[in-house]
């Protein structure tokens, strides 16, 4: 081979070897650590897994939350990216505006609006100022799963929409504006132009998006618990106290390979499901 | 029409209110004495005014470094992602190459991965080989992280620069890597910036893996998770305050090419 031929091969080299030891060797690391137990091979972990107190809780938690918060998110972030279109002047700060919670951790988010949920919290503070509540009312607690639920939802939507919708915006802009106006000649509604043209052109991004934020919101952790502790169990959460608190890698790598398999299922579901046509490609 | 716009502004306002409201609010708490943190019913603005809340804060043991480790790991990982991902983006954006659609692919599904959670099974192997519980190995699974937005972002950017400049400069007597340094990086160097500033916030952000990965050298988000529930309100809040301020600074220098970042990252 000429040396111009190796160029390329010699570019990427160092990416993909960094890929391969860092995202498919613990791959497999993981599965073989999840099969290994203190006493050899087998599915002990998956065992000890299935049967711990939290794992139920923690499964059905993590997938509620999923699906209750990526479709809340989608529709949330594609009103914001057509309002967006409607506006002409301080489109640039209001996009900024909204983008801001991009930056902000999922841990951030968690302090930010545990300061509006907690027991001393400003929701309680406006309900007492309105009259509402006499006594500070507890909504993070073991006892009120439902709003503890709801303050993880109300922070995760608030967190993470913007993703969602930096990506439409993005795939918005790609979309001719002549396919809208050819239909407004033919008489369509605004609703029509929207369900007929911009939905079906918007496709890849909206698998893009949903495909994102859906493997990021199986993986929510420090939402949760700087919200609500263990209260609320959730499979990353598991891990994590698997690892530290019991000090037992095999039950975490259990739970890490769930996670993947979970996330790897969703993000193939998805592909089949808004499959784009060659032909209708933009 | 006239209403129609008068909503849509209305609208607009609010969706801006949501984000900056809890925002605002989390500062009125970091910003005050520590008795208007416990206080009931909250105020809506600092009463009075302190840094009492952020200086006990930076006095807890362990603040100050884990700030460091925090602003060092996240410095690791702007820099080993351009050094890793501005090649492979050059090398997507300007050579045609067999097995370039397979590099694509492995890039675009690692980033469609949940790589935090594969801090547990590094964490073993990074004990063996001793990066467990230093700054590198956390940056390390943050540059896995971090890597295919700058593969994605940096292969755009070589795409938006023609061609024919750098063969312009071959003929007028560059080698290619000089041609590379003179004309192709001072053109791009603002979009690398900003790639390296997306892979600090992602890495300075990070809570699952730098939390598995640390023991003494905690980064500030695994320090904060780690102390979340023993410690009082006002040292959350304060800590929070920290977390978000040099986000909220860098996500402004990065305004104007978030568009770019996420639309291209997301073909």
């Amino acid at each position: 081979m000429r040396r111009e031929a190796l160029t390329p091969y010699l570019l990427i080299l160092p990416a993909t070897l960094f890929l391969l030891l860092l995202f498919l060797a613990p791959v497999l690391e993981a599965l073989l650590l999840s099969l290994r137990g203190d006493g050899g091979w087998g599915l002990e972990a998956y065992r000890r897994m299935a049967q711990d107190l939290y794992f139920g809780n923690a499964l059905k938690n993590t997938l509620l939350l999923a699906a209750v918060i990526v479709p809340l998110q989608t529709g949330l972030a594609l009103a914001m990216a057509l309002l967006l279109q409607g506006l002409n002047r301080g489109k640039d700060l209001f996009l900024y505006l909204w983008t801001i919670p991009l930056g902000i951790s999922d841990l951030a988010a968690g302090i930010l609006w545990l300061a509006i949920f907690t027991e001393r919290g400003y929701l309680n503070s406006l309900f007492q100022a309105l009259g509402l509540l006499g006594e500070p009312r507890l909504w993070l607690s073991y006892e009120t799963p439902l709003s503890l639920f709801l303050a993880v939802v109300v922070t995760e939507v608030w967190r993470a929409t913007p993703l969602v919708f930096v990506i439409l915006v993005a795939g918005l802009q790609l979309i001719p504006k002549e396919y809208g106006e050819a239909a407004e000649v033919f008489g369509a509604t605004p609703w029509h132009r929207f369900v007929k043209v911009t939905l079906p052109l918007l496709r890849p991004s909206l698998q893009t998006a949903l495909i994102l934020r859906t493997v990021l919101a199986l993986e929510v952790f420090a939402v949760v618990l700087a919200l609500g502790g263990r209260n609320l169990p959730v499979l990353a959460g598991e891990a994590y106290f698997w690892y530290s608190a019991y000090q037992n890698p095999h039950v975490a790598a259990a739970y890490a390979v769930l996670l993947l398999s979970i996330s790897i299922l969703a993000t193939l579901g998805y592909l089949r499901l808004l499959r784009t046509p060659p032909e209708a490609r933009p | 029409m006239r209403l129609s716009r008068f909503l849509n502004y209305l609208l607009a306002f609010l969706f801006a209110l949501w984000v900056v409201l809890p925002i605002y609010l989390l500062a009125v708490l970091a910003l005050s004495e520590r008795s208007a943190v416990f206080a009931y019913p909250k105020p809506l603005y600092p009463q009075p005014l302190s840094v009492e809340t952020l200086w006990r804060f930076l006095e807890v043991p362990g603040v100050v470094k884990a700030l460091g480790n925090s602003v060092l790991v996240a410095g690791l990982t702007m820099l080993l992602s351009l050094l890793l991902g501005a090649p492979a983006g050059y090398a997507l954006a300007r050579y045609r190459f067999r097995g370039a659609d397979f590099f694509r692919i492995l890039v675009i599904f690692t980033r469609a991965f949940p790589l935090a959670i594969l801090a547990v099974p590094l964490a073993v192997h990074f004990i063996r080989m001793g990066l467990y519980d230093t700054p590198l190995g956390v940056a390390l699974v943050h540059t896995a992280l971090a890597l295919p937005f700058a593969v994605l972002v940096t292969y755009s950017l070589f795409v938006s620069i023609p061609k024919e400049l750098e063969e312009a400069a071959w003929t007028l007597g560059c080698t290619k890597t000089q041609a590379f340094f003179r004309v192709v990086l001072p053109l791009t160097l603002p979009g690398l910036a900003a790639v390296g500033i997306f892979a600090f916030i992602i890495s300075w952000n990070e809570v699952f893996a730098a939390t598995i990965l640390t023991l003494r050298e905690r980064t500030l988000t695994a320090l904060l998770l780690n102390l979340l529930h023993d410690s009082p309100l006002p040292f959350r809040f304060a800590g929070g305050f920290f977390l978000v301020l040099p986000a909220l600074l860098l996500i402004f220098l990065v305004r104007r090419r978030l568009l770019t970042l996420w639309g291209v990252a997301s073909r």
